[in-house]
Protein backbone atom coordinates (compact mmCIF):
# COMPACT_ATOMS: atom_id res chain seq x y z
CA UNK A 1 0.00 0.00 0.00
CA UNK A 2 1.70 3.28 -1.25
CA UNK A 3 0.08 6.22 -0.07
CA UNK A 4 2.75 9.05 -1.40
CA UNK A 5 1.76 10.58 -3.47
CA UNK A 6 -1.31 10.57 -1.94
CA UNK A 7 -4.83 10.71 -3.32
CA UNK A 8 -5.52 14.08 -2.84
CA UNK A 9 -2.12 14.88 -4.23
CA UNK A 10 -2.60 13.13 -7.44
CA UNK A 11 -6.01 14.96 -8.03
CA UNK A 12 -4.06 18.06 -7.17
CA UNK A 13 -1.78 17.23 -9.63
CA UNK A 14 -4.19 16.40 -12.51
CA UNK A 15 -6.20 20.03 -11.62
CA UNK A 16 -3.26 21.92 -11.88
CA UNK A 17 -2.47 20.28 -15.09
CA UNK A 18 -6.19 21.14 -16.53
CA UNK A 19 -5.98 24.50 -15.26
CA UNK A 20 -2.37 25.71 -16.11
CA UNK A 21 -1.56 23.46 -18.89
CA UNK A 22 -4.81 21.98 -20.52
CA UNK A 23 -6.98 24.30 -20.48
CA UNK A 24 -5.57 27.93 -22.11
CA UNK A 25 -4.84 25.55 -25.09
CA UNK A 26 -8.63 24.49 -25.38
CA UNK A 27 -11.78 27.29 -26.66
CA UNK A 28 -15.39 26.89 -27.48
CA UNK A 29 -17.44 23.80 -25.66
CA UNK A 30 -13.78 22.11 -25.19
CA UNK A 31 -12.80 25.05 -22.91
CA UNK A 32 -16.02 25.00 -21.05
CA UNK A 33 -15.49 21.22 -20.23
CA UNK A 34 -12.43 21.47 -19.08
CA UNK A 35 -13.58 24.22 -16.72
CA UNK A 36 -16.31 22.21 -15.28
CA UNK A 37 -13.60 19.17 -15.10
CA UNK A 38 -11.54 21.40 -12.89
CA UNK A 39 -14.49 22.02 -10.79
CA UNK A 40 -14.77 18.75 -10.65
CA UNK A 41 -11.69 17.61 -9.31
CA UNK A 42 -12.23 20.65 -6.50
CA UNK A 43 -15.38 18.75 -5.57
CA UNK A 44 -13.50 15.38 -5.03
CA UNK A 45 -10.67 17.44 -2.80
CA UNK A 46 -13.21 18.91 -0.83
CA UNK A 47 -14.69 15.36 -0.58
CA UNK A 48 -11.95 13.90 0.67
CA UNK A 49 -11.28 16.40 3.22
CA UNK A 50 -14.42 16.77 4.31
CA UNK A 51 -16.97 13.57 3.89
CA UNK A 52 -15.54 11.54 6.84
CA UNK A 53 -16.28 13.72 9.40
CA UNK A 54 -19.37 14.62 7.82
CA UNK A 55 -20.69 11.08 7.00
CA UNK A 56 -20.12 10.25 10.57
CA UNK A 57 -22.00 13.53 12.10
CA UNK A 58 -25.38 12.79 9.45
CA UNK A 59 -25.15 9.35 10.86
CA UNK A 60 -25.42 10.54 14.46
CA UNK A 61 -28.18 12.42 13.27
CA UNK A 62 -29.91 10.04 11.83
CA UNK A 63 -30.15 7.77 14.71
CA UNK A 64 -30.90 9.86 16.84
CA UNK A 65 -34.01 11.24 15.29
CA UNK A 66 -34.73 7.49 14.03
CA UNK A 67 -34.01 6.50 17.32
CA UNK A 68 -32.56 3.53 16.43
CA UNK A 69 -28.96 2.06 17.20
CA UNK A 70 -29.29 -0.64 14.58
CA UNK A 71 -26.23 -0.70 12.52
CA UNK A 72 -27.40 0.32 8.76
CA UNK A 73 -25.88 2.38 6.22
CA UNK A 74 -25.63 6.22 5.55
CA UNK A 75 -28.57 5.40 2.16
CA UNK A 76 -30.44 2.64 4.78
CA UNK A 77 -31.02 5.28 7.37
CA UNK A 78 -31.85 8.24 4.94
CA UNK A 79 -34.36 5.70 3.07
CA UNK A 80 -36.38 5.32 6.16
CA UNK A 81 -36.41 9.03 7.26
CA UNK A 82 -37.85 10.03 3.44
CA UNK A 83 -40.40 6.72 4.70
CA UNK A 84 -41.32 9.06 8.26
CA UNK A 85 -41.52 12.18 5.74
CA UNK A 86 -43.58 11.08 3.47
CA UNK A 87 -46.13 8.74 5.75
CA UNK A 88 -46.74 11.98 7.56
CA UNK A 89 -44.98 10.85 10.72
CA UNK A 90 -42.41 12.98 10.72
CA UNK A 91 -42.82 16.94 9.54
CA UNK A 92 -41.14 20.69 9.63
CA UNK A 93 -42.24 20.75 12.90
CA UNK A 94 -40.44 17.53 14.53
CA UNK A 95 -38.18 18.84 17.03
CA UNK A 96 -34.60 18.65 15.06
CA UNK A 97 -35.35 17.92 11.59
CA UNK A 98 -34.77 20.76 10.15
CA UNK A 99 -31.64 21.48 12.41
CA UNK A 100 -30.50 17.99 11.18
CA UNK A 101 -31.19 18.59 7.51
CA UNK A 102 -29.76 21.78 7.68
CA UNK A 103 -26.64 20.78 8.75
CA UNK A 104 -26.06 18.15 6.39
CA UNK A 105 -27.25 20.34 3.66
CA UNK A 106 -24.67 22.66 4.44
CA UNK A 107 -21.56 19.96 4.62
CA UNK A 108 -22.91 18.55 1.41
CA UNK A 109 -22.88 22.21 -0.25
CA UNK A 110 -19.49 22.93 1.02
CA UNK A 111 -18.42 19.91 -0.90
CA UNK A 112 -20.31 20.51 -3.73
CA UNK A 113 -20.53 24.64 -4.54
CA UNK A 114 -18.83 26.32 -1.83
CA UNK A 115 -19.30 29.78 -3.22
CA UNK A 116 -22.86 29.36 -3.78
CA UNK A 117 -25.35 31.79 -2.17
CA UNK A 118 -27.97 30.36 -0.25
CA UNK A 119 -24.84 28.42 1.63
CA UNK A 120 -24.23 32.04 3.46
CA UNK A 121 -27.80 32.35 3.60
CA UNK A 122 -27.93 29.28 5.79
CA UNK A 123 -24.44 29.82 7.97
CA UNK A 124 -25.51 33.56 8.59
CA UNK A 125 -29.71 34.43 8.28
CA UNK A 126 -30.46 37.94 8.21
CA UNK A 127 -32.23 39.34 11.20
CA UNK B 1 -24.95 6.94 -30.09
CA UNK B 2 -21.60 8.58 -31.58
CA UNK B 3 -22.37 6.82 -35.14
CA UNK B 4 -25.77 9.04 -35.10
CA UNK B 5 -24.44 11.82 -33.74
CA UNK B 6 -21.81 12.35 -35.94
CA UNK B 7 -24.70 11.82 -38.76
CA UNK B 8 -27.32 14.43 -37.76
CA UNK B 9 -23.56 16.69 -37.34
CA UNK B 10 -23.10 16.17 -41.21
CA UNK B 11 -26.86 16.47 -42.37
CA UNK B 12 -26.72 19.75 -40.10
CA UNK B 13 -23.81 21.05 -42.37
CA UNK B 14 -25.31 19.99 -45.76
CA UNK B 15 -28.58 21.92 -45.14
CA UNK B 16 -26.90 25.00 -44.06
CA UNK B 17 -26.34 25.72 -48.25
CA UNK B 18 -30.26 25.17 -48.60
CA UNK B 19 -31.10 27.25 -45.83
CA UNK B 20 -29.36 30.28 -47.37
CA UNK B 21 -31.07 30.11 -50.46
CA UNK B 22 -34.89 29.00 -48.91
CA UNK B 23 -33.70 32.35 -46.91
CA UNK B 24 -32.55 34.09 -49.94
CA UNK B 25 -36.04 33.58 -51.58
CA UNK B 26 -38.19 34.68 -49.11
CA UNK B 27 -36.06 37.50 -48.49
CA UNK B 28 -36.19 38.89 -51.95
CA UNK B 29 -40.07 38.50 -51.98
CA UNK B 30 -40.30 40.36 -48.65
CA UNK B 31 -37.64 42.88 -48.96
CA UNK B 32 -37.30 43.65 -52.68
CA UNK B 33 -34.99 41.85 -55.54
CA UNK B 34 -31.77 43.40 -54.38
CA UNK B 35 -32.08 41.61 -50.96
CA UNK B 36 -29.06 39.30 -49.43
CA UNK B 37 -29.31 36.93 -47.05
CA UNK B 38 -25.35 37.29 -45.29
CA UNK B 39 -23.73 35.73 -42.32
CA UNK B 40 -26.12 32.89 -41.86
CA UNK B 41 -24.64 30.99 -38.37
CA UNK B 42 -26.00 28.06 -36.34
CA UNK B 43 -26.65 29.76 -32.52
CA UNK B 44 -27.42 26.99 -30.72
CA UNK B 45 -27.65 22.79 -30.93
CA UNK B 46 -30.94 23.26 -28.61
CA UNK B 47 -32.48 19.63 -28.65
CA UNK B 48 -35.64 20.92 -29.54
CA UNK B 49 -35.30 23.51 -32.61
CA UNK B 50 -32.56 24.93 -34.53
CA UNK B 51 -31.82 28.49 -34.10
CA UNK B 52 -29.86 30.53 -36.98
CA UNK B 53 -28.39 34.45 -36.27
CA UNK B 54 -28.35 35.89 -39.83
CA UNK B 55 -28.62 39.41 -41.49
CA UNK B 56 -30.77 40.67 -44.75
CA UNK B 57 -28.97 43.40 -46.16
CA UNK B 58 -30.71 45.83 -48.56
CA UNK B 59 -30.07 49.05 -50.23
CA UNK B 60 -32.31 50.18 -47.12
CA UNK B 61 -29.29 48.72 -44.75
CA UNK B 62 -28.80 45.44 -43.12
CA UNK B 63 -31.38 44.10 -40.59
CA UNK B 64 -30.22 41.37 -38.44
CA UNK B 65 -32.73 38.72 -37.90
CA UNK B 66 -33.07 35.20 -36.27
CA UNK B 67 -34.43 32.17 -37.95
CA UNK B 68 -36.13 29.43 -35.40
CA UNK B 69 -36.53 25.91 -37.23
CA UNK B 70 -37.57 22.89 -36.48
CA UNK B 71 -34.31 20.47 -36.98
CA UNK B 72 -33.76 19.55 -40.73
CA UNK B 73 -36.92 21.50 -41.30
CA UNK B 74 -39.49 18.92 -39.59
CA UNK B 75 -40.95 18.73 -37.14
CA UNK B 76 -41.15 15.88 -34.51
CA UNK B 77 -43.34 14.33 -32.30
CA UNK B 78 -41.81 15.61 -28.38
CA UNK B 79 -40.46 13.82 -25.44
CA UNK B 80 -40.99 17.12 -23.66
CA UNK B 81 -43.53 19.12 -23.04
CA UNK B 82 -42.21 21.96 -25.44
CA UNK B 83 -44.52 23.64 -27.73
CA UNK B 84 -44.10 23.61 -31.37
CA UNK B 85 -42.79 26.62 -33.63
CA UNK B 86 -45.82 27.29 -34.88
CA UNK B 87 -47.37 27.56 -31.46
CA UNK B 88 -44.47 29.63 -30.65
CA UNK B 89 -44.63 32.19 -33.50
CA UNK B 90 -48.43 32.75 -32.97
CA UNK B 91 -47.42 33.27 -29.10
CA UNK B 92 -45.17 35.72 -29.74
CA UNK B 93 -47.71 37.43 -32.05
CA UNK B 94 -50.35 37.82 -29.56
CA UNK B 95 -48.03 38.63 -26.77
CA UNK B 96 -46.73 41.83 -29.14
CA UNK B 97 -50.10 43.03 -30.06
CA UNK B 98 -50.76 42.91 -26.00
CA UNK B 99 -47.35 45.40 -25.53
CA UNK B 100 -45.06 42.84 -24.54
CA UNK B 101 -41.74 43.48 -25.84
CA UNK B 102 -40.84 40.54 -27.42
CA UNK B 103 -38.89 40.12 -31.29
CA UNK B 104 -41.67 41.21 -34.35
CA UNK B 105 -41.98 38.19 -36.16
CA UNK B 106 -41.19 38.40 -39.76
CA UNK B 107 -42.14 35.28 -41.45
CA UNK B 108 -43.44 32.20 -40.71
CA UNK B 109 -43.01 28.53 -43.27
CA UNK B 110 -44.34 25.51 -42.97
CA UNK B 111 -43.29 22.02 -42.80
CA UNK B 112 -42.76 20.67 -46.59
CA UNK B 113 -41.36 24.25 -47.80
CA UNK B 114 -37.66 24.78 -48.93
CA UNK B 115 -37.18 26.51 -45.40
CA UNK B 116 -39.38 23.76 -43.84
CA UNK B 117 -40.98 24.18 -40.25
CA UNK B 118 -39.90 27.43 -39.28
CA UNK B 119 -40.22 31.14 -38.31
CA UNK B 120 -38.47 34.46 -39.17
CA UNK B 121 -38.10 37.51 -36.44
CA UNK B 122 -35.83 40.44 -35.73
CA UNK B 123 -32.86 39.83 -33.51
CA UNK B 124 -32.93 42.35 -31.02
CA UNK B 125 -29.91 43.46 -29.45
CA UNK B 126 -28.84 43.02 -25.78
CA UNK B 127 -27.82 40.88 -23.37
CA UNK B 128 -29.42 37.96 -21.77
CA UNK B 129 -26.36 36.52 -19.37
CA UNK B 130 -27.52 36.94 -15.67
CA UNK B 131 -24.39 38.12 -13.85
CA UNK B 132 -23.20 40.77 -16.27
CA UNK B 133 -26.55 42.33 -16.45
CA UNK B 134 -26.66 42.03 -11.94
CA UNK B 135 -22.37 42.91 -12.34
CA UNK B 136 -21.97 45.46 -15.09
CA UNK B 137 -22.04 49.22 -15.07
CA UNK B 138 -24.07 49.62 -18.34
CA UNK B 139 -26.93 47.95 -17.30
CA UNK B 140 -26.94 50.35 -13.38
CA UNK B 141 -30.58 52.30 -15.01
CA UNK B 142 -31.84 48.86 -16.58
CA UNK B 143 -31.21 47.28 -12.95
CA UNK B 144 -33.38 50.09 -11.19
CA UNK B 145 -36.59 49.59 -13.96
CA UNK B 146 -36.61 45.91 -14.64
CA UNK B 147 -38.29 44.37 -11.36
CA UNK B 148 -41.51 46.69 -12.32
CA UNK B 149 -40.52 46.37 -16.26
CA UNK B 150 -41.27 42.51 -15.92
CA UNK B 151 -44.54 42.94 -13.34
CA UNK B 152 -45.99 45.10 -16.87
CA UNK B 153 -44.94 42.32 -19.10
CA UNK B 154 -45.86 39.06 -17.26
CA UNK B 155 -49.59 41.53 -16.83
CA UNK B 156 -49.72 41.71 -20.19
CA UNK B 157 -48.64 37.95 -20.97
CA UNK B 158 -51.19 36.92 -18.26
CA UNK B 159 -53.91 38.94 -20.44
CA UNK B 160 -53.85 37.10 -23.28
CA UNK B 161 -56.77 35.00 -23.72
CA UNK B 162 -55.45 31.82 -23.68
CA UNK B 163 -58.83 30.45 -25.51
CA UNK B 164 -57.29 31.65 -28.17
CA UNK B 165 -54.42 29.44 -27.86
CA UNK B 166 -56.50 26.15 -27.56
CA UNK B 167 -53.54 23.64 -28.17
CA UNK B 168 -51.64 24.61 -25.04
CA UNK B 169 -51.09 22.82 -22.73
CA UNK B 170 -52.50 22.96 -19.28
CA UNK B 171 -50.73 22.57 -15.87
CA UNK B 172 -51.05 24.37 -12.27
CA UNK B 173 -49.53 24.07 -9.34
CA UNK B 174 -50.64 20.79 -7.50
CA UNK B 175 -50.22 18.96 -11.16
CA UNK B 176 -46.86 20.15 -11.00
CA UNK B 177 -46.37 19.00 -7.95
CA UNK B 178 -47.92 15.53 -8.72
CA UNK B 179 -45.44 15.49 -12.02
CA UNK B 180 -42.11 16.27 -10.46
CA UNK B 181 -42.71 14.14 -7.50
CA UNK B 182 -43.35 11.10 -9.88
CA UNK B 183 -40.07 11.77 -12.13
CA UNK B 184 -38.36 12.31 -8.38
CA UNK B 185 -39.56 8.78 -6.84
CA UNK B 186 -38.70 7.23 -10.07
CA UNK B 187 -34.96 8.06 -9.71
CA UNK B 188 -34.93 6.07 -6.41
CA UNK B 189 -32.66 8.65 -5.19
CA UNK B 190 -34.29 9.67 -1.41
CA UNK B 191 -33.33 13.14 -0.60
CA UNK B 192 -34.97 13.80 2.91
CA UNK B 193 -35.08 17.68 1.93
CA UNK B 194 -37.12 17.29 -1.15
CA UNK B 195 -39.41 14.94 1.23
CA UNK B 196 -40.05 17.66 3.32
CA UNK B 197 -40.70 19.98 1.02
CA UNK B 198 -43.23 17.84 -1.30
CA UNK B 199 -45.05 17.24 2.26
CA UNK B 200 -45.26 21.38 3.23
CA UNK B 201 -46.17 22.33 -0.22
CA UNK B 202 -48.73 19.30 -0.20
CA UNK B 203 -50.07 20.72 2.96
CA UNK B 204 -50.50 24.54 2.01
CA UNK B 205 -51.25 24.16 -1.26
CA UNK B 206 -53.29 27.79 -1.92
CA UNK B 207 -56.31 28.33 -3.38
CA UNK B 208 -56.01 28.37 -6.68
CA UNK B 209 -56.45 31.39 -9.18
CA UNK B 210 -57.78 31.38 -12.54
CA UNK B 211 -55.81 30.10 -14.93
CA UNK B 212 -53.81 32.26 -17.39
CA UNK B 213 -51.29 31.60 -20.58
CA UNK B 214 -47.89 31.88 -18.84
CA UNK B 215 -44.50 31.99 -20.45
CA UNK B 216 -43.26 29.21 -18.12
CA UNK B 217 -39.66 29.73 -18.07
CA UNK B 218 -39.62 33.71 -17.29
CA UNK B 219 -36.08 34.58 -15.42
CA UNK B 220 -32.62 35.86 -16.24
CA UNK B 221 -31.19 34.22 -18.45
CA UNK B 222 -34.55 34.18 -20.96
CA UNK B 223 -34.85 37.80 -20.73
CA UNK B 224 -33.00 40.48 -23.10
CA UNK B 225 -32.18 43.66 -21.40
CA UNK B 226 -30.33 46.51 -22.39
CA UNK B 227 -29.39 49.87 -20.74
CA UNK B 228 -33.27 50.86 -20.95
CA UNK B 229 -34.07 47.43 -19.24
CA UNK B 230 -35.94 44.45 -20.51
CA UNK B 231 -35.57 44.96 -24.52
CA UNK B 232 -37.50 41.55 -25.35
CA UNK B 233 -38.67 38.32 -23.95
CA UNK B 234 -37.32 35.01 -25.21
CA UNK B 235 -37.83 31.48 -25.12
CA UNK B 236 -41.04 30.41 -25.00
CA UNK B 237 -40.94 26.72 -25.57
CA UNK B 238 -42.48 26.10 -22.03
CA UNK B 239 -46.05 28.37 -22.32
CA UNK B 240 -48.84 26.82 -21.25
CA UNK B 241 -51.98 27.60 -19.67
CA UNK B 242 -51.54 27.85 -15.66
CA UNK B 243 -51.71 30.07 -12.41
CA UNK B 244 -49.86 33.09 -13.09
CA UNK B 245 -47.74 32.99 -9.48
CA UNK B 246 -45.80 30.56 -11.08
CA UNK B 247 -44.07 33.26 -14.05
CA UNK B 248 -43.96 35.58 -10.71
CA UNK B 249 -42.21 33.23 -8.70
CA UNK B 250 -40.10 31.67 -11.10
CA UNK B 251 -37.37 34.44 -11.65
CA UNK B 252 -37.36 34.74 -7.79
CA UNK B 253 -35.78 31.44 -7.80
CA UNK B 254 -32.47 31.72 -5.65
CA UNK B 255 -30.75 29.44 -8.34
CA UNK B 256 -31.63 32.40 -10.88
CA UNK B 257 -30.51 35.58 -8.59
CA UNK B 258 -26.98 34.26 -9.77
CA UNK B 259 -25.46 35.22 -6.52
CA UNK B 260 -27.03 38.21 -5.50
CA UNK B 261 -29.74 36.36 -3.15
CA UNK B 262 -30.95 40.01 -1.21
CA UNK B 263 -32.70 41.04 -4.15
CA UNK B 264 -35.80 39.14 -4.25
CA UNK B 265 -36.61 39.46 -8.20
CA UNK B 266 -33.62 37.82 -10.38
CA UNK B 267 -31.02 38.89 -7.55
CA UNK B 268 -31.91 42.59 -9.16
CA UNK B 269 -35.52 43.96 -7.65
CA UNK B 270 -37.58 44.30 -5.14
CA UNK B 271 -40.93 41.69 -5.25
CA UNK B 272 -42.99 44.67 -4.54
CA UNK B 273 -42.03 46.85 -7.17
CA UNK B 274 -43.16 43.82 -9.40
CA UNK B 275 -46.37 43.24 -7.61
CA UNK B 276 -47.28 46.81 -7.60
CA UNK B 277 -46.68 47.41 -11.47
CA UNK B 278 -48.53 44.42 -12.40
CA UNK B 279 -51.39 45.81 -10.20
CA UNK B 280 -51.34 48.81 -11.79
CA UNK B 281 -51.21 47.32 -15.38
CA UNK B 282 -54.38 44.96 -14.77
CA UNK B 283 -53.34 41.93 -12.92
CA UNK B 284 -54.37 40.99 -9.68
CA UNK B 285 -53.03 42.49 -6.36
CA UNK B 286 -50.52 39.55 -5.29
CA UNK B 287 -48.41 40.37 -2.28
CA UNK B 288 -44.96 38.89 -1.77
CA UNK B 289 -46.52 36.42 0.61
CA UNK B 290 -48.79 34.75 -2.12
CA UNK B 291 -45.50 34.14 -4.25
CA UNK B 292 -43.84 31.81 -1.49
CA UNK B 293 -45.31 28.46 -2.20
CA UNK B 294 -44.74 29.36 -5.68
CA UNK B 295 -40.95 29.80 -5.05
CA UNK B 296 -40.22 26.72 -2.66
CA UNK B 297 -41.96 24.82 -5.64
CA UNK B 298 -39.76 26.57 -8.39
CA UNK B 299 -36.79 25.32 -6.27
CA UNK B 300 -38.30 22.26 -5.49
CA UNK B 301 -38.65 21.88 -9.77
CA UNK B 302 -35.04 23.48 -10.81
CA UNK B 303 -33.56 20.49 -7.99
CA UNK B 304 -35.33 17.69 -10.19
CA UNK B 305 -34.64 19.02 -13.62
CA UNK B 306 -30.64 18.90 -11.99
CA UNK B 307 -31.50 15.16 -11.01
CA UNK B 308 -32.90 14.80 -14.54
CA UNK B 309 -29.89 16.26 -16.41
CA UNK B 310 -27.77 13.76 -14.03
CA UNK B 311 -29.63 10.77 -14.98
CA UNK B 312 -28.82 11.62 -18.91
CA UNK B 313 -25.36 10.57 -17.36
CA UNK B 314 -26.54 7.87 -14.96
CA UNK B 315 -28.22 6.85 -18.15
CA UNK B 316 -25.39 6.68 -20.11
CA UNK B 317 -27.53 8.50 -22.69
CA UNK B 318 -24.91 11.75 -22.15
CA UNK B 319 -21.62 11.10 -20.82
CA UNK B 320 -20.34 14.29 -20.66
CA UNK B 321 -18.52 15.67 -17.15
CA UNK B 322 -20.46 18.67 -17.41
CA UNK B 323 -24.02 16.10 -17.03
CA UNK B 324 -22.30 14.23 -13.93
CA UNK B 325 -21.49 17.74 -12.51
CA UNK B 326 -25.07 19.24 -12.66
CA UNK B 327 -25.82 16.41 -10.10
CA UNK B 328 -23.64 17.93 -7.50
CA UNK B 329 -25.94 20.75 -7.88
CA UNK B 330 -29.14 19.31 -7.00
CA UNK B 331 -27.51 20.43 -3.32
CA UNK B 332 -27.86 24.10 -4.10
CA UNK B 333 -31.78 24.03 -4.28
CA UNK B 334 -31.97 21.64 -0.82
CA UNK B 335 -30.33 24.66 1.36
CA UNK B 336 -32.54 27.10 -0.68
CA UNK B 337 -35.40 24.82 0.29
CA UNK B 338 -34.41 24.57 3.56
CA UNK B 339 -34.04 28.16 3.93
CA UNK B 340 -37.64 28.61 2.59
CA UNK B 341 -39.13 25.91 5.00
CA UNK B 342 -37.42 27.90 8.28
CA UNK B 343 -38.72 31.03 6.93
CA UNK B 344 -42.34 29.87 6.52
CA UNK B 345 -41.82 27.83 10.34
CA UNK B 346 -41.19 31.44 11.19
CA UNK B 347 -43.89 33.19 9.55
CA UNK B 348 -46.83 30.83 10.78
Amino acid sequence: MHDAPSTAELVAAVKRFIDDSAAPQLTGHAAFHARVASNVLGTILRELEQRPAADAAERKGLLSLLGTTQNEDLDALNRELCEEIRRGRMDVETAGLLDHLKTTTIAQLSIDQPNYSGLARALHPRS
Amino acid sequence: MAISFFLVIVAKMGSSEQITSALQSWAAAKFGADARVEQLKRLSGGASQETWAFAVQTAGGTRPMILRRAPGGESKARSSEAIGLGMEAQLLSKAADAGVPVPPVLGVSEAGSALGQAFIMDRISGETIGRKILRDEEFDKARSLLAAQCGRALAGIHSIPADSLPDLPVSDGMSQLTKYEAIYRNFDLPRPVFELAIAWLKAHAPEPQPLVLVHGDFRLGNLMVDEHGLASILDWELAHVGDPREDIAWICVNSWRFGQSEHRVGGFGDLRDLLDAYAQAGGPQFRPQDIDWWEMLGSLKWGIMCMIMYEAFRSGADPSVERAAIGRRVSETEIDLINLLEGARTHA
